[in-house]
């Protein structure tokens, strides 16, 4: 792949929690505007990885990172780099819904107020747009005031993705967004998942193989904080070129 | 339903579920006898003070055992000035302890410094009083009091509060021995409310590029403002009616004055000290009212906190 059709570009990783070896020597590109789904089985290193892309682990003492994650050909692991800036450029949704203890359109501008001024007037566009692009506009449009907390447990998830959305990041970090809800809200995240692709990059962890079937452009199977095998979905779901792959996805193991 | 044939045995369980309800329900209703009882036999000792000075006993500054006339204002103002001053400096210091402990610290110092918080509110009041006499106050009167007067007492209306003599004792050194006792108990309380805000939470915030301060600002205190304004009530019941530490470092002056490095009184270091030897049937009368006025006052305070946790979530959005 020729570089500008890497979006993210992981470069010997290797992570650990401590002693804990967690991520061995992780090499991987993630192409701009497409899916890329991570799946293995539980303590795989799944979303340890996920959670590099956005330093996100740096929170927490005792876990530390060598090697190299490029965004757009920067190094992102960097002393320098400025990791609020970061993380506003690399968006994340959660395993739960996580509304913020506020309304639900200043839930949505929490982010953007971050990092944007923005008059009246552009605010309430943003708000909408992005309750549009998370296909929740139709059924909050009437009560912005009311708190996140009053939305069912889907609308909630939609309403953290267009959190994530509002203030226009570039890579979209997914951590297993459905585990936490029924099979048609699964439905309409998965279809979101679809139409974001246009703007963004994501990337996916999730536990369950056939949504990264239906969702996903690239699958990257990990086992043990390897990476075992990574390609087009068609391919890894069709003819892993790995025994252990084809074991995990056939439900031999796992 | 073998198990419930034996109708004996079923009528003696349904006795025993009564007796433990009703017990129950008794334990909780002697709650509010006791209440009402206090509040009860306060109105009835003060009736003679009441009837005499009217509502006039809360504005007169007068306390004058020899000429029997009594007034409350410089007792209340000496609750309220110290209990206002402990927690203008408590609640910010214990606000920074709390995010500090359960944000930033390195998880080395947590328990050490955890335990420390814990053990200052375990510190009996006439220890810190002790303390505040005769080791704080000298140490203010020397270097703090005429760094404060010589630079804040000549601002007009604020500068009233800081002029007079550094004597070490007064209203101020009160707060600021109170301020000292109710941190451990507030900083307490909002360590251990932030604790519980769900972690994948605070990631959200996090995620979105806020810094600490933001998602403590944000997220953390919103998300735990019942148990904030709760804990802050605590030290609030704790600094209104904190009587031994205050007597110590009050001064105890019934004279009227603004400035918070005079001598002053409060409630309860007034009740201590002339209830053994008070005389007349109006002085007795006089202290059990102003009993009955911090009894009031922290009424006032409780019903105050409610509806500003109510007002708080208004402003949330509605939760339906």
């Amino acid at each position: 792949m020729a570089d500008n059709n890497v979006k993210l570009q992981v470069k010997n990783l290797n992570f650990f929690y401590g002693n804990f070896h967690a991520l061995k020597n992780i090499n991987l590109d993630i192409a701009p505007r497409m899916v890329t789904a991570f799946i293995g089985p539980s303590g795989c290193g799944k979303s340890t990885l996920l959670r590099t892309f956005n330093r996100m682990y740096e929170l927490y003492p005792g876990l530390r990172s060598e090697g190299e994650i490029l965004l757009d050909g920067n190094n992102i692991l960097g002393r320098d780099v400025d990791i609020n800036l970061l993380r506003a450029k690399v968006g994340m949704v959660f395993q739960k819904p996580t509304p913020f203890p506020m309304s639900i359109y200043d839930n949505i501008t929490f982010g953007v107020k971050l990092y944007e001024k923005l008059a009246k007037t552009e605010m309430d566009d943003r708000v909408e747009w992005a309750l549009r692009k998370a296909a929740l506009w139709d059924e909050v449009k009437d009560k912005l005031k009311q708190s996140g907390n009053s939305l069912s447990g889907g609308q909630q998830q939609r309403l953290c993705i267009a959190r994530a959305v509002a203030s226009r990041p570039e890579v979209l970090l997914l951590d297993e967004p459905t585990s936490a809800l029924d099979p048609i809200s699964t439905a309409h995240i998965e279809e979101l998942i679809h139409e974001l692709k246009e703007d963004y990059t994501i990337a996916i962890v999730t536990h369950n193989m056939q949504q990264a079937a239906r969702v996903s452009d690239f699958t990257a199977y990990m086992y043990l904080g390897e990476l075992v095998e990574f390609g087009e979905t068609d391919n890894i779901f069709t003819a892993p070129k790995q025994k252990a792959t084809e074991d995990y996805i056939t439900g031999k193991f796992g | 339903m073998e198990k419930f044939s034996n109708n004996q045995q079923m009528q003696r369980q349904m006795l025993l579920d009564n007796i433990f309800r009703l017990s129950t329900r008794c334990f909780a209703f002697l709650v509010l006898a006791l209440l009402v009882g206090i509040l009860i036999s306060l109105i009835i000792g003060a009736m003679p003070s009441l009837s005499r000075f009217g509502w006039s006993f809360l504005i007169d500054s007068d306390w004058d055992p020899v000429a029997q006339k009594f007034g409350a204002l410089v007792p209340v103002f000496g609750t309220l000035a110290t209990s206002v001053i402990a927690l203008l400096i408590g609640v910010p210091v214990s606000f920074g302890i709390a995010v500090f402990l359960t944000e930033l610290c390195p998880n080395v110092l947590k328990r050490p410094l955890g335990i420390a918080v814990e053990l200052l509110a375990g510190i009996p009041s006439i220890i810190y009083g002790m303390w505040g006499l005769f080791v704080f106050a000298p140490l203010f009167a020397d270097h703090i009091q005429p760094v404060l007067i010589d630079n804040l007492g000549d601002i007009p209306l604020i500068g009233l509060l800081f002029q007079g003599a550094p004597m070490g004792i007064g209203v101020f050194t009160a707060g600021l021995i109170l301020a000292v006792m109710v941190i451990p108990f507030i900083a307490s309380v909002m360590r251990d409310v932030f604790e519980v805000v769900p972690t994948m939470l605070k990631e959200s915030a996090y995620g979105l590029g806020s810094t600490t301060w933001e998602v403590v600002r944000y997220v953390v205190l919103p998300y735990t403002k019942t148990g904030v304004v709760g804990g802050i009530m605590l030290g609030l019941g704790r600094a209104l009616g904190e009587t031994m530490a205050v007597t110590f470092v009050i001064g105890n002056s019934s004279r009227f004055a603004v400035g918070l490095f005079e001598p002053g009184q409060s409630i309860s270091s007034a009740l201590a000290n002339e209830f053994a030897e008070a005389t007349g049937e109006f002085h007795m009368a006089s202290l059990i009212e102003l009993g009955l006025i911090l009894f009031f006052i922290t009424f006032v305070v409780l019903a105050c906190a409610k509806l500003l946790l109510l007002r708080l979530q208004k402003q949330e959005g509605k939760a339906s």
